[in-house]
């Protein structure tokens, strides 16, 4: 136990303490860093992830015509472009006061699930298998893709074709694939054609196939590993997630749930065109990215947790039958410790993504993808807001237009920012059950990029990291000296310089 | 075992959004193929902090502080051939869309006019690195050997300007692999 163990957010005294920095620990869009801080017997009084890139998004596309929004603001993200491009035009149609035709409907959401399944593929599979197969504490050299194509040649195999089709799926709905042009403010600007339709159907089924294994494989890692899997990492926490009328889990368009960490509702199916009457930012100095927090429990206690594992735990069920069966062994899994845990989250996603194989397959049955009624318009609205299910967790973007058609005010929440708290949560937990009072090696330092890739892909590879960062870290003493150091060396070997 | 020694590449992403990483996978299965002429230095797929000496350097993204500076110079110094690629690395691309803002006001608006707000203060504690008044292009920098334009460019343009490069060839994209969007 720690001396703060409820909170390591802010050392008591920091001037009397040692910093160690593991920097950079990559994450959305640039760098990021942990620090701890340590007394002389090693113990931790502090632990902050730290998001250490500004970009004024909010800002500069203000005077931009709102047209522009879909397609500008997926460029914030080149992992998940769908979602930004998804969420801006959902609040584009509320701007241009659009209900979609049922044809633009489903071509976005056949898009969004192309997304779910390269996303969530390119996540376990290039990123996170590695640790997850090879073990928290394995060999640096071999612990990454390079690693995994050679000793499991058929599963990262399966994992590069998984990917290979989601973003198939995105180039025929959007036109490229990354950073497509398909949706546009009330519609898409393209339908699928019959060709393109048969293209996707011919190995669709082969996808599914191989979406249901790679469940199998999330949940033996599970049993394999059951204590480890159970505690590490893992917390209490209130949760967040779209889910349609029904209680359904639906990625694309639903009301606002929010949970308290006891299994109480808070609210259900809120109009999320009116989120900041239950979500407000909270600001701190030391990290660019805000800390959300649900406002009928104000900013102490308000924060949650979005993504994979909140929205398989709390939807009701999943429409999709096999998902649905994945989803009752999930929640059933030793008394229910898998839907709570961290790291339960990969067995989550990849219940989402076997979920969003299915829908694809579903949709590409649908006459109404080669409909020719693409664009809806209605009345022009000053304010649009829209919601998705993006990989990560909820993304909320929010727009002000003027009468010149310009954005005169924007607001994005994304999913990782959502989860900035649940994260330091996650890492500060990890830091007392395996660095508290230890003497710092590369295999524990590893557990702490375990955390944060239970998380987000972002987070484990936007700047550095397909799947493993390099890392330095440095122990200072109270005036900064250095008076130790541990680093990653060319090879990938761990050593301390001297 | 190939008989021929495998040329060593580094990547790294900097002001960028990671989408010309995502393009480099969209080489999809063909990565097994590269893998087998080709070792990966610094990289998001390896644990390599620092480039070491490289054939080949691959930086996406602009530059937008300190710290990119840093590690672009560290890729100049150790890579023979250097290449930006995408719209970021070679024009500074989205991000600097701000290059026309004052940082200060940027930074106002989003941590302390919003609206929804608690606490609001611009972030300023010393682990945060200071961010440049604009964003640069990568030549500005270092020299660069070659350019391959795009937002991103498309994994098929990826795969055959390396197989040139590898090939000993001077890249050429013709029709269809040169894009600027």
């Amino acid at each position: 136990m720690t001396n703060e163990s409820n909170n390591l957010e802010t050392a008591t005294h920091p001037e009397n303490l040692r910093r160690v920095a593991i920097d950079p620990v990559s994450r959305v869009e640039g760098h990021g860093k942990v620090t701890l801080l340590l007394d002389e017997n090693d113990r931790i009084h502090q632990v902050r992830l730290h998001i250490v890139e500004f970009r004024g998004f909010e800002k500069f596309i203000q005077g931009r015509p709102y047209w522009e929004a879909p397609v500008m603001v997926q460029r914030l993200c080149g992992i998940c472009p769908v979602s930004h491009h998804l969420a801006a035009s959902k609040a584009m149609d509320m701007i241009v006061g659009a209900t979609l035709t049922p044809t633009a409907e489903k071509v976005r959401r056949l898009m969004h699930y192309g997304q779910m399944l390269q996303s969530h593929a390119l996540h376990f599979f290039h990123l996170c298998s590695p640790d997850l197969l090879f073990g928290f504490d394995s060999d640096v050299a071999k612990r990454n893709i390079v690693g995994v194509i050679g000793a499991y040649p058929d599963i990262a195999k399966q994992g590069v074709l998984l990917r290979k089709y989601g973003q198939e799926v995105i180039r025929v709905t959007s036109g490229k694939r990354v950073h497509g042009t398909g949706s546009i403010p009330g519609g898409v600007n393209k339908n699928v054609s019959i060709e393109e339709r048969d293209y996707l159907l011919k190995d669709v089924d082969q996808i599914v196939a191989w979406s249901a294994d790679a469940v199998g494989i999330a949940r033996k890692l599970f049993e394999q590993n059951l204590d480890l899997y159970n505690e590490f990492g893992t917390f209490r926490a209130h949760t967040l997630n779209l889910v349609r009328a029904d209680g359904g889990m639906d990625l694309y368009h639903g009301g606002l749930r929010a949970r308290s960490m006891d299994g109480e509702t808070l609210f259900d199916n809120f109009d999320y065109s009116r989120y900041w009457d239950v979500i407000f930012e909270d600001v701190k100095p030391w990290s660019y990215m805000k800390f959300p927090f649900l406002r009928s429990i104000g900013p102490e206690q308000g924060w949650y947790r979005v993504g994979p594992l909140t929205r398989v735990a709390q939807s009701d069920f999943i429409p999709s039958s096999l998902a649905n069966q994945a989803r009752k062994v999930f929640m059933a899994f030793n008394g229910g410790s898998a839907a709570k845990a961290t790291l339960g989250t990969h067995w989550a996603r990849m219940i989402e993504m076997l979920h969003s194989a299915e829908m694809i397959r579903e949709l590409l049955h649908d006459p109404d993808l080669q409909g020719n009624d693409l664009v809806a318009k209605g009345e022009r609205q000053e304010r649009g807001v829209g919601v998705i299910e993006a990989p990560r967790g909820t993304l909320i973007h929010h727009y002000k237009v003027d009468e010149s058609d310009q954005i005169v005010r924007c607001n994005l929440i994304v999913s990782t920012t959502h989860n900035n708290q649940a994260m330091n949560e996650a890492i500060r937990q990890v830091a007392r059950q395996y660095l508290d009072g230890k003497k710092l090696t590369e295999g524990l330092l590893n557990h702490i990029e375990v955390a944060i890739r239970a998380f987000d892909p972002c987070l484990s590879c936007a700047t550095h990291a397909l799947g493993k960062m390099p890392l330095e870290v440095e122990l200072l003493d109270a005036d900064e000296s250095r008076i130790d150091v541990l680093a990653r060396s060319s090879e990938g070997s761990f050593c301390t310089p001297g | 075992m190939t008989e021929k020694k495998k040329l060593r590449i580094a990547t790294t992403s900097l002001a960028g959004c990671f989408g010309c990483h995502m393009s480099f996978l969209d080489i999809d299965e063909r990565i097994l193929l590269l893998l087998e002429l080709v070792e990966f230095d610094r990289s998001p797929i390896t644990d390599i902090k620092h480039c070491g000496p490289c054939d080949i350097g691959i930086v996406e993204g602009g530059i937008c502080n300190a710290e990119n500076v840093h590690v672009l110079r560290e890729f100049r110094k150790n890579c023979k051939t250097l290449i930006a690629i995408g719209a970021c690395a070679i024009n500074g691309g989205l991000p600097a869309q701000r290059n026309h803002l004052d940082l200060g006001s940027c930074l106002t608006e989003v941590y302390l006019t919003e609206p929804g707000l608690v606490h609001g203060h611009i972030p300023d504690d010393p682990e945060l690195p200071l961010p440049l008044d604009k964003v640069h292009p990568l030549h500005e920098v270092v020299k660069i050997d070659y350019f391959i334009p795009g937002c991103p460019p498309s994994g098929d343009a990826i795969w055959k300007f390396l197989t040139d490069l590898i090939a000993g060839k001077t890249p050429e994209l013709g029709h269809g692999l040169i894009k600027y969007d």
